[in-house]
């Protein structure tokens, strides 16, 4: 039994041509554009904040961590091993990434006519509703269902474009929900403090409920492993996902912090600090 | 300068709120720590817990830490503001403490029965040592906070 589902994709990719790389190469691009950006705006001198460079570096380092080939190779047999995985792309790894300021960055770096067009977009257009934080939280808690739930993760297992499609999808998911809840960087169009955090709750209520309905009822089916082996999955993925959301409520509510201290700058008459005025809007207009 | 002392001035609601709800958030996570990883008294997942409580367990453990996270920054906040009533926090938070566990040794055990507090023992001692803790807590809180209200009041009149 345990030898009919024994990394199967190696079977199937024997040889050939592996997606994933696909993935790896995202994640190098990633990499690389965001320190062209950093290395331009250097150039252009405005100094980009050396910690949000190092952040989103680290982060790249924890998705590459995640998709190591050896913890790959043991998450086919081991569903703990792909909880690892999960964790690390979808949650740990989006913390780091977010409080790069990637967006900014990358609006911040455009010709002005295209900052404003994209800015525009997600303010009032067609992508306004990638950043509303009930899109994030459908795509995230939605594919967790779907992939835990239904014959999706044993069909994963054994098809190489799907084992794909899964992990992209775990990756931008989790960093979605984690750009958009916790608002990190000043991103146009963004969701007022209370819905984003209406949406932590409802994420992490969901979370916990979907790691016990696993546990209770040994989902997925059809696993290779024992079911103590499911069920320790769903136990890393209730305490170590716990306290993943426990750092982005802090990062949500640290930013809450500094909107009232800077409300209370302004009340006492100081000149409102331009530190945190969209640089999409501000500086985009001056390059 | 009597314009600064009016908005410096300790705010009593607002402090209670926020230590109350840092209560709530260390009885969970007493429970969490104590009653489930250390004592494994509590089981992490009870078999004849009912789909609703499953949903309600989640929903509870998720209002907690994210309460206790915005209970501190909302106390940070006051403080920053100069506007922390200090006094009230101790009583307060023992009285969120009593509550939440008063609610959980009644609806989450009892009416719910998402999980008992030990398995394979008389459970009534349990029961009723639980929830006249609660009780406890929610009184001398009560007191306390009383006190300390008066005191600050009389202080605010000096």
């Amino acid at each position: 039994m345990s030898h009919a589902a024994h990394a199967p994709l190696h079977h199937v990719a024997g040889g050939s041509f592996d997606p994933l790389w696909l993935l790896y190469l995202l994640v190098v691009a990633a990499a690389l554009g965001y320190g062209l950006l950093v290395w331009t705006q250097r150039r252009r001198g405005r100094p980009w904040p050396v910690l949000r460079t190092l952040s989103f570096l680290l982060g790249i380092g924890v998705l590459a961590a995640g998709l190591s080939p050896g913890l790959m190779a043991r998450a086919h047999a081991d569903i703990g091993a792909h909880m690892t995985q999960h964790l690390l792309l979808g949650m740990y790894a989006p913390l780091l990434l977010v409080l790069g300021w990637p967006v900014s960055l990358l609006l911040r770096s455009l010709p002005v006519g295209a900052a404003r067009t994209l800015t525009r977009t997600l303010h009032r257009g067609p992508l306004r509703a990638l950043l509303s934080p009930w899109t994030a939280l459908l795509l995230n808690i939605g594919g967790m269902a779907l992939l835990y739930l239904t014959p999706l993760y044993a069909a994963m297992l054994s098809s190489p474009w799907l084992h794909l499609l899964v992990h992209f999808h775990v990756i931008a998911a989790g960093f979605l929900f984690t750009l958009v809840v916790a608002g990190a960087e000043p991103l146009p169009g963004l969701a007022p403090f209370r819905w984003r955090a209406g949406t932590l709750l409802a994420g992490m209520t969901l979370h916990a409920v979907l790691a016990k309905v696993m546990y209770a009822r040994l989902l997925p089916a059809g696993l290779p492993g024992a079911p103590e082996q499911l069920q320790a999955a769903a136990r890393q993925m209730y305490y170590w996902g716990d306290l993943a959301e426990i750092l982005l409520g802090v990062l949500l509510f640290w930013g809450w912090l500094r909107a009232r201290d800077r409300a209370r700058e302004r009340a006492r008459g100081k000149d409102p600090a331009p530190a945190h005025a969209p640089a999409f809007s501000a500086e985009g207009g001056a390059a | 300068m009597l314009g600064a002392m009016t908005t410096t001035s300790p705010d009593s609601r607002r402090t209670t709120q926020a230590a109350f709800l840092m209560g709530i958030g260390v009885v969970a996570a007493v429970d969490e720590i104590g009653l489930h990883q250390l004592l494994a008294w509590h089981h992490f997942y009870d078999r004849s817990t009912p789909a609703v409580g499953l949903f309600s367990d989640g929903l509870f453990h998720a209002a907690q830490v994210l309460g206790m996270i915005a209970a501190s920054f909302m106390l940070v906040d006051l403080g920053r503001a100069g506007r922390l009533a200090s006094p009230l926090i101790l009583p307060a938070a023992l009285m969120g403490m009593g509550a939440f566990q008063l609610f959980d040794g009644t609806v989450n055990h009892k009416l719910l029965r998402i999980h008992q507090i030990r398995y394979e023992v008389p459970i009534l001692p349990y029961d009723v040592v639980w929830n006249l803790v609660a009780l406890a807590l929610i009184a001398v809180g009560y007191l306390a906070w009383k006190r300390a209200a008066a005191r600050l009041n009389a202080g605010g009149t000096r």
